[in-house]
Parts: C-alpha cells; sequence; structure tokens
C-alpha cells in the first residue's frame, strides 16, 4: 500500500516549520515520526497534499529537569522518554505508560508530541498526561500558549491546536514520590488498550485517567473526590466510569467497557496505594 | 527527490517520489529483497532494519525520511567471507526457523534489542519482540535462539 502523491519539505526548526505550514495551507501536515500519520496515508484514510517533515528538528528533542516540573520536547522519541533518567525519577508513571507504547521498533520512531498531538483516545500518553496534569507548549504564527490538558482534547483524534500550531513541549509536573500505576487491558501483544487506566496517589490527592473510555482521553474526576474525601478504594473505584461514554466495538460493548474502568481503577489505586 | 541512503555500508542514490517507503527502496531501488513485507501495516515486523543503529518497521518509515541515514539490512549482517553474525548462527543452531518468513525481521529485532540490553532476559526477549510475528515456530526456538546470543 502506497500513499497518495505529496509534496515533501523538510523544516530545520520549529519557526520555519511553523511558516511553511501557514504557507502550504490546509492541506498542509507535520510528519514527526510518522508511526500515526504514515499507516493512515497508506490506508488512504489520510491525504495531506504537503507533508513538513518536522523529525530532524533536533533541539525539540530533549528532557529538562525544571524545578516543579520536568520539561520534554515534542519531537523526544517514545524510546527515550522511557529510558531518560529525569523521566524515571520524577515522572515514573509516564515513562513507564511510554514503555507500553506499541513495540520497541514503533518506540524507536515515534514521538511524545504526535502521539499527543494525533488525539487518538485508545492511546496511552494523552491520557497518561492528563492524569499527571501536564501543560503542552505550543507555537504559533503569533507566539506560544501553554494549554493544560484536561483543555487540549475536543474530540476523536481533534484537539484545539490549530492548523499552523506546533507542539513543542509538554510540561509534566513532578510526581514527588507519589504511588502510581498503569493498567492497559489488551488481548494481544503490541495491541491498543481496549481500556487502560492511568493513576498516582499522594495520601488523599489522587488522579485517576482512562484510555478509550470516550471520543477523548478522560480524567475521573469522581473516583479523585472520592478518594479526597476518604472513601476505600473499592467504592472510589465504582465512580470510575462516571465521567466516560464509551463507545462499543468489536473488542468490547459499552458495558463491558464500563466494567473493565472499574476493575482496572480498583487494581490501579491498590498498586498506586501499596 | 534526489536522495541518499547508505544501505550495509554501500551508498545508494535515487530520485524517488516522497511517497516511496523504505522497504521499497531497499527493495527496489537497492535490489536487497531480504527484508520482506508481510502485513504492510506495522504490526507483524517482517519489514524490521536497523536505521542509523536502531530496529525500524520499513513499511511505516518513508524513504526521504532515511535521507542520509544508514542503514543495515538482513544482507549486511554476514561477514564478507560468508560468516553468519552469531545471531543468524543461533537461529540455525536452535531451529528458530520453519518457513523462514519472518526470519530476517526476527533477525534485525533481535540485534536490537540486545544491542540495547545485552543481558536480557527470557522475558525481557519475548517482549522485546511483540512487534514481530511468526506464523510457524510458535517463538519458542525463537526465544532459545536470541537468549543463546545474551551476555549472561
Ligand atoms: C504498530 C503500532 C502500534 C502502536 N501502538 C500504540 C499503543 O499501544 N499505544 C499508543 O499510545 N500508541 C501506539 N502507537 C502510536 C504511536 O505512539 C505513534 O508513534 C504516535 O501516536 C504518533 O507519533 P509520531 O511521532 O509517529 O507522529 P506522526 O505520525 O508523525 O504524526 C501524528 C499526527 O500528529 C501531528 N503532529 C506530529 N507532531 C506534531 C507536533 N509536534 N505538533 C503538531 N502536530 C504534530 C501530525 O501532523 C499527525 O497528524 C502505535 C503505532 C504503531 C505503528
Ligand atoms: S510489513 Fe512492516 S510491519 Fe509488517
Ligand atoms: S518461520 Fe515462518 S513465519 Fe516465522
Amino acid at each position: 500500500m502506497i500513499p497518495a502523491a505529496f509534496e515533501y519539505v523538510r523544516a530545520g526548526s520549529a519557526e520555519e516549520a511553523i511558516s511553511l505550514i501557514a504557507e502550504h495551507g490546509d492541506e498542509a501536515k507535520f510528519l514527526a515520526g510518522g508511526h500515526s500519520l504514515v499507516p493512515l496515508m497508506k490506508l488512504r484514510l489520510a491525504q495531506p497534499s504537503v507533508l513538513i517533515d518536522i523529525g530532524r528538528v533536533s533541539d525539540l528533542s530533549y528532557v529538562k529537569d525544571a524545578g516543579d516540573h520536568i520539561a520534554v520536547g515534542a519531537l523526544t522519541r517514545h524510546c527515550d522518554v522511557e529510558n531518560s533518567p529525569i523521566v524515571m525519577e520524577h515522572a515514573p508513571l509516564l515513562a513507564h505508560a511510554t514503555s507500553h507504547v506499541g513495540d520497541p521498533q514503533v518506540r524507536h520512531r515515534g514521538t511524545i508530541g504526535g502521539s499527543l498531538a494525533h488525539a487518538d483516545p485508545a492511546s496511552d500518553l494523552p491520557a497518561t498526561t492528563l492524569a499527571l496534569g501536564a501543560t503542552y507548549v505550543v507555537q504559533g504564527p503569533n507566539g506560544t500558549r501553554e494549554i493544560p490538558a484536561g483543555s487540549f482534547y475536543e474530540g476523536y483524534l481533534t484537539s484545539v491546536l490549530a492548523a499552523d500550531e506546533m507542539l513543542t513541549e509538554i510540561r509534566v509536573p513532578k510526581m514527588n514520590g507519589a504511588g502510581w500505576s498503569f493498567q492497559k487491558f489488551n488481548r494481544r501483544a503490541q495491541d491498543w488498550a481496549i481500556v487502560g487506566v492511568a493513576a498516582w496517589r499522594n495520601g488523599s490527592d489522587a488522579g485517576v485517567a482512562l484510555v478509550n473510555m470516550a471520543s477523548v482521553p478522560v480524567l475521573a474526576t469522581s473516583v479523585g473526590s472520592a478518594i479526597a474525601s476518604g472513601a476505600s478504594i473499592e467504592d472510589a473505584a465504582e465512580q470510575a466510569a462516571a465521567e466516560a461514554d464509551p463507545q462499543a466495538d468489536l473488542n468490547a460493548s459499552v458495558e463491558y467497557r464500563q466494567h473493565l474502568a472499574c476493575v482496572l481503577t480498583r487494581r490501579a489505586l491498590e498498586e498506586a496505594s501499596a | 527527490m534526489e536522495i541518499s541512503i547508505t544501505i550495509n555500508g554501500q551508498v545508494v542514490n535515487a530520485d524517488v517520489e516522497p511517497r516511496t517507503l523504505l522497504v521499497q527502496f531497499i527493495r527496489d531501488n537497492a535490489g536487497l529483497t531480504g527484508t520482506n513485507i508481510g502485513c504492510d501495516t506495522s504490526s507483524c515486523g517482517a519489514c524490521s532494519i536497523h536505521l542509523d543503529g536502531e530496529a525500524a518497521k520499513s513499511c511505516t518509515v518513508l524513504a526521504v525520511q532515511a535521507d542520509g541515514g544508514s542503514v543495515t539490512t538482513i544482507e549486511g549482517m554476514a561477514s564478507a567471507d560468508g560468516t553468519l553474525h552469531p545471531m543468524q548462527q543461533a537461529f540455525m543452531d536452535n531451529h528458530g526457523l520453519q518457513c523462514g518468513y519472518c526470519t530476517p525481521g526476527m533477525v534485525m529485532a533481535a540485534t536490537s534489542l540486545l544491542e540495547e540490553n545485552p543481558s536480557a532476559t527470557e522475558e525481557e526477549i519475548r517482549i522485546g519482540l511483540e512487534g514481530n510475528l511468526c506464523r510457524c515456530t510458535g517463538y519458542h526456538n525463537i526465544v532459545q535462539a536470541v537468549m543463546s546470543c545474551t551476555k549472561s
């Protein structure tokens, strides 16, 4: 399967990428690792007429300790996130969830920014960064803006990113020793989650977000409030699907997804509290 | 677009359409047909090669993305005198293949895995090869072959 023909241009910097996309209009798309976009283009589910390759913007591939948070460049590959000592120390939930993305070959090419910008609710990193209260830094023709993960996702494969904006950095608050857990339920190795749960807990503070439980990643705020008000893990986990709006598909019915969300949330909270 | 990729130490120049996949470039432009296409949807790993030293699925990389880079395929694994790479020899010795279709991709994924984790455990090998499917062997002998190449 070969993608439809397109024009290919390479950007050397974020500024160049943004001016190139402004120049080429709606039919242009950024290409990072290509591990979401190229498969879609091969199936002709996406047919951009211009690809702006940002894969060589190497100054956006980094992990930095920035005091109260860590800063991850949008072009940082999954393999570099999962093996980063800074991520492992200060955001171990992110390192671990990233190590569950696809397989090693996929993680050698795919980037954190590509995964978030793609806005697939079945992907692991949108929900993980949402649970951790991350902020995304976005650069456009008129400068940069910061978007909390909770305001970024609008619907299936859509976000508030404008066509001429580029995700440049992901800021993840340090976990400061909080317990955490990542539960991913799938039937075959390497698959996307049928349902996934990313959770952390620090005493009466907890954050839980769900993978593949709506058209966007879902922050299970009811679970967090239940834990804050002293509910048991079992009772709090019963609330897991309260904010969700799952779809049925070949893998699971709506009811099964709701059930899985509660079971996986209970397991996640137990592990995060241990 | 004029691109240049070093494949198994040899520079290959070609004028390709941007939509050319790296696996096509390897098979059609460089004439190296050891790299197989299986699923063509980035699931099976048959097309795995090393791009700049790390395993990647060449059906899901555009040739233009690899421009200026360095690729190793299964043909680049044995020495010039024909001595097999230790991983290839281990697949032979452990009967790690039957039809052989998945084997080039398995060997490339396994060598990349041990490059990153030379003393991988059996479990790490099984998880590390999750992107490579084999319809014949049941994986057991493949895992044995890779384990025989670890530093223990
Ligand atoms: C076999 C396979 C298995 C996978 N399994 C999983 C899995 O289990 N869990 C999971 O979470 N993911 C999985 N993925 C997806 C993987 O994580 C992708 O790498 C990731 O979703 C996309 O990152 P990329 O850099 O390849 O982006 P690309 O494919 O290059 O881009 C994706 C989209 O984001 C846009 N984009 C990219 N970067 C930016 C940016 N900086 N700013 C603005 N827009 C941008 C592009 O224009 C495009 O629309 C899998 C992929 C494959 C091929
Ligand atoms: S042919 Fe590339 S992964 Fe199957
Ligand atoms: S040996 Fe036949 S597919 Fe693996």
